[in-house]
């Protein structure tokens, strides 16, 4: 189980801005009627999203009163899932994935890469404030190993020089490009294709 | 090898486009209504026949499940939900189905539903796969937009609507029951079984929960008859399977094989051999990272079906292969599985919250050769304590691979480990000894 803290300074106030209420009323209808407490995960997303990535408690407090629910509920909610963050983080938020597979194509040199450029600790914002990284369990890319997640895109078939340019290109406000490093076409063998061979021809 | 024809997923490198177009020149929604007017009887015979088996990891027989939905609806309506919360680690292959087969899944989605009497069906996708997602909802509404689904789907009279449901970075709510908890937006800590989904699930309802590339497979299934898919592999392991490739071999890929392929073979021809040459082989994860490792030894003739792999005590699980060779620290991977677990117990029953976190501190201590030659005995009954105490399959998966590299690795543990623990000789090891008793020499 992983602990989550709760950031210290709290706004005071949360509302749904007009986009995310749309969001918001689109994802209840999904569910059954009296059955709007299943959008809860959704509406959290929507939460982080409009508040730069991170939940503060009064998100949580809102979206109790928007769907009928006990607080404490929402609570458990957005402290057992691990992608909710309830403190903030950086514009740009590297999740590293370390787990197994990864380690084994070298997943602990990115995270050295991190410390190196970002900051030394994890969820710690850079010096410039736009950076901030942490290490994750499998992120389901296990072919493309060692690869990690920058907001919503993956990145890669990495390597330290690779994830060393990325982080220069973001700290020039550029932003990289997402997908595969080593040149491949998604989740293909390298050089060494022998199926559909057909297809890829056509 | 199979032959290219024989390959169900014909876009899994995304050679020609996810889109409707693209979908239907590979013979998507190609006699879909056909297949619908032929019943329910024929559809769910026609896959018992077929002899499939989920693709989750559990290999439970797909038409069994589907026969367990009750015939008719009473006051409750009826589910289907599709499990694309995929994060074993070493499985990336309903990734791949997301984003480049969506109408493949749609279809399955269509057929499934009609099989089992539902007209809701929510796909959970896992949050990571957010861009995954978003292109499996292009593929949902170009269907809805093409009457493929949704009110009199295919004008064959069946109301179908599909909705995708985001997961939020939860491994155990890839369990059936888990999900459902998420599903219906509640932290995700697995049921008590029985009573069943297929009788009580989602908000109490029938609900049937399948694997994205079991129901992705269906259409073609059914397509090409049960005749053809069982010729593949051998009995009770038919059909073609999604292996996921990874660790130290030269080319890392997703390939799709016959049930039944040697493992050298996956290795050799698809993946581009062992880092270093067969011979630098230390052990292979069979199955995602639940399953229990094999030494080389075993992995020189080892077939990766089901039944193949239980006759080797592990199981197909998954189909990711993770390959570990000799240059890694084989304690030092475990560990870090063990790590996995830990972080992703539920917490709702003591043996697994409790017992990862040791397994993991133990298995830690033994990478850097801190612990004492019985701890490992003492590890091994703590796996034991675990598996099978539990409520879900949770404390399987995470105590199966300490028992794997116990039984197979078990004397390089104890090459390692030589600590010796009388207390007299090292004091200053603080997990070893009562503090009190030390402050007072005489004690």
């Amino acid at each position: 189980m992983s602990v989550k803290k709760i950031h210290k300074e709290q706004p005071e106030t949360f509302k749904f801005d007009d986009k995310s209420m749309e969001a918001a009323n689109k994802i209840v209808s999904n569910y059954p009627d009296g059955k709007q407490q299943s959008a809860v995960m959704a509406l959290l997303y929507i939460a982080q999203r409009q508040n730069d990535n991170w939940i503060p408690l009064q998100a949580m407090k809102y979206i109790a009163k928007f769907l009928d629910m006990p607080y404490i509920k929402v609570y458990e909610v957005a402290t057992f899932y691990s992608m909710y963050n309830l403190s903030p983080v950086g514009k740009y938020f590297f999740q590293i994935c370390t787990t197994t597979p990864c380690m084994l194509r070298g997943a602990y040199d990115l995270v050295k890469v991190c410390k190196n450029k970002i900051s030394e600790k994890e969820n710690v914002l850079s010096d410039d404030g736009k950076i901030s990284w942490m290490e994750v369990e499998c992120l389901g890319a296990c072919v493309n190993a060692p690869m990690m997640q920058v907001n919503d895109d993956y990145y890669e078939d990495l390597n330290d020089k690779k994830l060393e340019e990325i982080i220069e290109t973001i700290y020039q406000n550029k932003i990289p490009k997402p997908g595969s490093y080593s040149g491949r076409i998604n989740t293909e063998p390298v050089n060494n294709r022998k199926t559909l061979l057909g297809n890829k021809n056509a | 090898m199979l032959k290219d024809e024989d390959r169900i997923f014909q876009n899994l490198y995304n050679d020609s486009g996810a889109d409707i177009e693209s979908a239907k020149l590979r013979n998507d929604w190609n006699g879909t209504k056909e297949i619908l007017e032929k019943g329910r009887e024929w559809i769910i015979n026609e896959v018992k026949s077929s002899e499939l088996r989920g693709r989750g990891g559990a290999g439970f027989p797909t038409g069994l499940k589907w026969s367990f939905a009750p015939k008719e609806v009473g006051s409750r309506p009826h589910y289907l939900v599709i499990n694309a919360d995929e994060s074993e680690p070493g499985t990336c292959k309903d990734r791949d189905i997301l984003r480049f087969e969506p109408h493949k899944l749609i279809e399955g989605c269509l057929i499934a539903s009609y099989a089992v009497n539902a007209h809701k069906c929510y796909i959970y996708i896992r949050g990571e796969y957010f861009n995954e997602g978003q292109k499996l909802q292009t593929a949902i509404d170009e269907a809805y937009k093409n009457n493929l689904i949704g009110k009199n789907a295919l004008n064959s009279g069946w109301d179908l609507d599909i909705y995708i449901h985001y997961g939020a970075g939860a491994y155990i709510c890839g369990e059936e029951t888990a999900l459902l908890e998420s599903l219906e937006g509640k932290k995700g800590q697995p049921r008590l079984k029985p009573p069943f989904p297929a009788l009580i699930g989602l908000y109490g309802c029938p609900t049937i929960i399948n694997n994205v590339e079991t129901v992705a497979a269906v259409p073609t299934i059914l397509r090409r008859g049960a005749k053809w898919f069982s010729s593949l592999g051998r009995a009770k392991n038919t059909g073609t399977k999604i292996y996921c490739i990874s660790g130290n071999v030269n080319n890392p890929c997703n390939v799709e094989e016959e049930m039944g392929v040697p493992l050298k073979e996956l290795i050799e021809t698809h993946a581009g051999g062992v880092v270093g040459g067969w011979e630098n082989l230390k052990a292979v994860i069979p199955g995602g990272s639940s399953m229990p490792m094999l030494p080389k030894e075993i992995c020189d003739n080892m077939k990766m079906d089901f039944d193949a792999c239980v006759e080797n005590k592990t199981g197909l699980g998954t189909a990711g292969i993770v390959v570990i060779n000799n240059d890694q620290d084989i304690i030092k991977c475990m560990a870090r599985i063990a790590r996995f677990y830990k972080h992703e117990s539920c917490g709702q029953c003591t043996p697994c919250r409790e017992g990862s976190g040791w397994m993991w501190r133990m298995l830690e201590r033994m990478a850097a050769g801190e612990a004492t030659p019985d701890e490992v005995d003492m590890l091994f009954d703590v796996t034991k304590q675990i598996e099978g105490h539990t409520i879900c399959a949770f404390g399987e998966g995470s105590s199966w691979p300490v028992q794997g590299l116990i039984r197979h690795f078990k004397d390089e543990i104890l090459e390692r480990n030589k600590f010796d623990p009388v207390v007299k000789k090292n004091k200053n090891i603080p997990y070893l000894v009562d503090q009190h008793l030390l402050e007072k020499e005489n004690a």
